[in-house]
């Protein structure tokens, strides 16, 4: 009862309809003692920022396959630094491709994980950004 | 609102782990102006449509609504998937709402063992309403009758036959059933075999909580007449068909404890409840830590090797 969980909210930000990867992530991080506050589908980033501010969350989750990664991540640090959410950790999966790697890394993405990303290697990513062992 | 919403994020996260006693003991004078509203129902009855609804219908009057959304903990990885937020995306962005998912971390009976106390604060942040949503498991899960001034119980047709609506114990929790779907068939049938319920009995003023008998209300010491009679409501959560009049009986209830005294009999009941819930707690607590863990390893031996019986070994601790 005290002991202190990860949250982690899980969005889709953007148009595109595919949520299997999401739900996927949700399950292993669920799996792994996390709980994942999740979304659905076509979320804005002024929704991703709220829900995240509400929930108190550790980490945010974005998967975006729309290619419109480059638009959306800058916005949501945007409005995480008008929240006050600098603390919160960002991390992308979906279709991103290597040369926009290094740009949004600058931008603060924690880690990202693209196609064929281990679903273990996602969850010891998130334990050791939270530094928690949960 | 006296808190800002990113300080009373933090605040719920450290009442939810049990971090917060002495911020809880200065909010709680603080208590007491919210129309706390339970909403509780098999899974798949539109439970968190209708909260939507029903706070949508809450803004248009300027009302201010936090919304506490439990879903449950995976008992093998004490992980959990909380997905309430996914039939509330109407309410993004608006300042006069606050979401809050929780998972219950074990605890049965649809709430969280942190529940009371996530209200509390949600309640002393000045909301005017506080719509506590409880785990979807259908049955048993009546704890929210010990937090909520207001229950609705919901039921959608075809969910199950009459015999399952008078089995359980859930439809007794009931202030206001709503039968939410009411476009799909079988309606007919679902709001007789509830009439027949409620026609049966009335209102149940005792629970079984925790293997013991615990007092919801008094009605039996006011008039017959006096008593209320929980409405059955029927609504279509996606398109608001019925949330008015849903909206109009959970005022009429709220009424309704005020001019009985009723509202301050059941906080009465719930507190009396919850002092004595966490005087177990504490006293189990104080207990385990001043057992010699090696005695209680003889003694499990002992049991294991069938020289002594469980509830010897429990009357040995306790007097020793």
């Amino acid at each position: 009862m005290t002991d202190r969980k990860i949250r982690v909210l899980v969005a889709k930000p953007g148009l595109d309809g595919h949520d299997r990867g999401a739900k996927i992530i949700a399950r292993a991080l669920r799996d792994a003692g996390m709980e994942v506050i999740y979304t659905g589908l076509r979320q804005t980033p002024e929704m991703i920022v709220e829900a995240a501010l509400q929930e108190d969350v550790d980490v945010i989750g974005l998967s975006i396959l729309s290619g419109a990664h480059m638009a959306l991540t800058p916005r949501i640090f945007e409005l995480m630094r008008a929240n006050g959410l600098e603390d919160v950790k960002v991390i992308l999966g979906g279709i991103i491709p290597d040369s926009d790697i290094e740009s949004l890394k600058a931008m603060g993405v924690s880690g990202i994980f693209g196609p064929g990303a281990n679903t273990t290697d996602i969850v010891a990513h998130i334990q050791q950004v939270t530094h928690s062992d949960a | 609102m006296t808190l800002d919403r990113r300080a009373l994020a933090r605040l719920l996260t450290r009442v939810e782990n049990g971090q917060a006693d002495a911020e809880l003991a200065a909010l709680y004078k603080n208590t007491g102006h919210a129309h706390i509203i339970g909403v509780t129902g098999a899974p798949g009855t539109g439970k968190s449509s209708l909260v939507s609804a029903l706070t949508k219908h809450y803004r248009v009057a300027n009302q201010t609504v936090a919304i506490l959304a439990v879903d449950p903990t995976s008992p093998f990885s004490g992980g959990a998937i909380l997905g309430d937020r996914i039939r509330m995306r109407d309410l993004s962005g608006d300042a006069g709402v606050f979401i809050r998912s929780m998972a219950t971390r074990g605890n049965l009976g649809g709430l969280a063992a942190t529940s009371a106390d996530m209200i509390r604060t949600l309640d002393a942040a000045g909301f005017d309403k506080v719509i506590v949503e409880t785990v979807g498991a259908g049955q048993s899960e009546v704890e929210i009758a010990q937090a909520a001034q207001t229950t609705l119980v919901l039921e959608a047709p075809g969910m199950g036959d009459d015999v399952q609506a008078i089995k359980a114990g859930i439809l007794e929790i009931a202030d206001i059933l709503v039968v939410n779907k009411a476009d799909r068939p079988g309606l007919e049938s679902t709001v007789k075999a509830l009439r027949a319920m409620l026609d049966l009995g009335h209102r149940a003023e005792q629970i079984v909580h925790h293997g013991s008998l615990m007092a919801i209300t008094a009605i039996q010491i006011m008039g017959e007449n006096e008593a209320w009679q929980p409405p059955i409501v029927q609504t279509i959560a996606t398109d608001g068909t019925g949330i008015t009049e849903l909206a109009k009986q959970i005022a009429a209830h709220r009424q309704y404890l005020q001019a009985t005294g009723t509202l301050q009999r059941r906080e009465r009941a719930q507190l009396e409840n919850e002092i004595t819930m966490r005087l177990q707690e504490a006293l189990l607590n104080r207990l385990l830590s001043e057992i010699d863990p090696q005695k209680l390893t003889d003694l499990l031996d002992q049991i294991v090797a069938r020289q002594i019986d469980p509830a010897y070994a429990v009357n040995f601790l306790l007097n020793h």
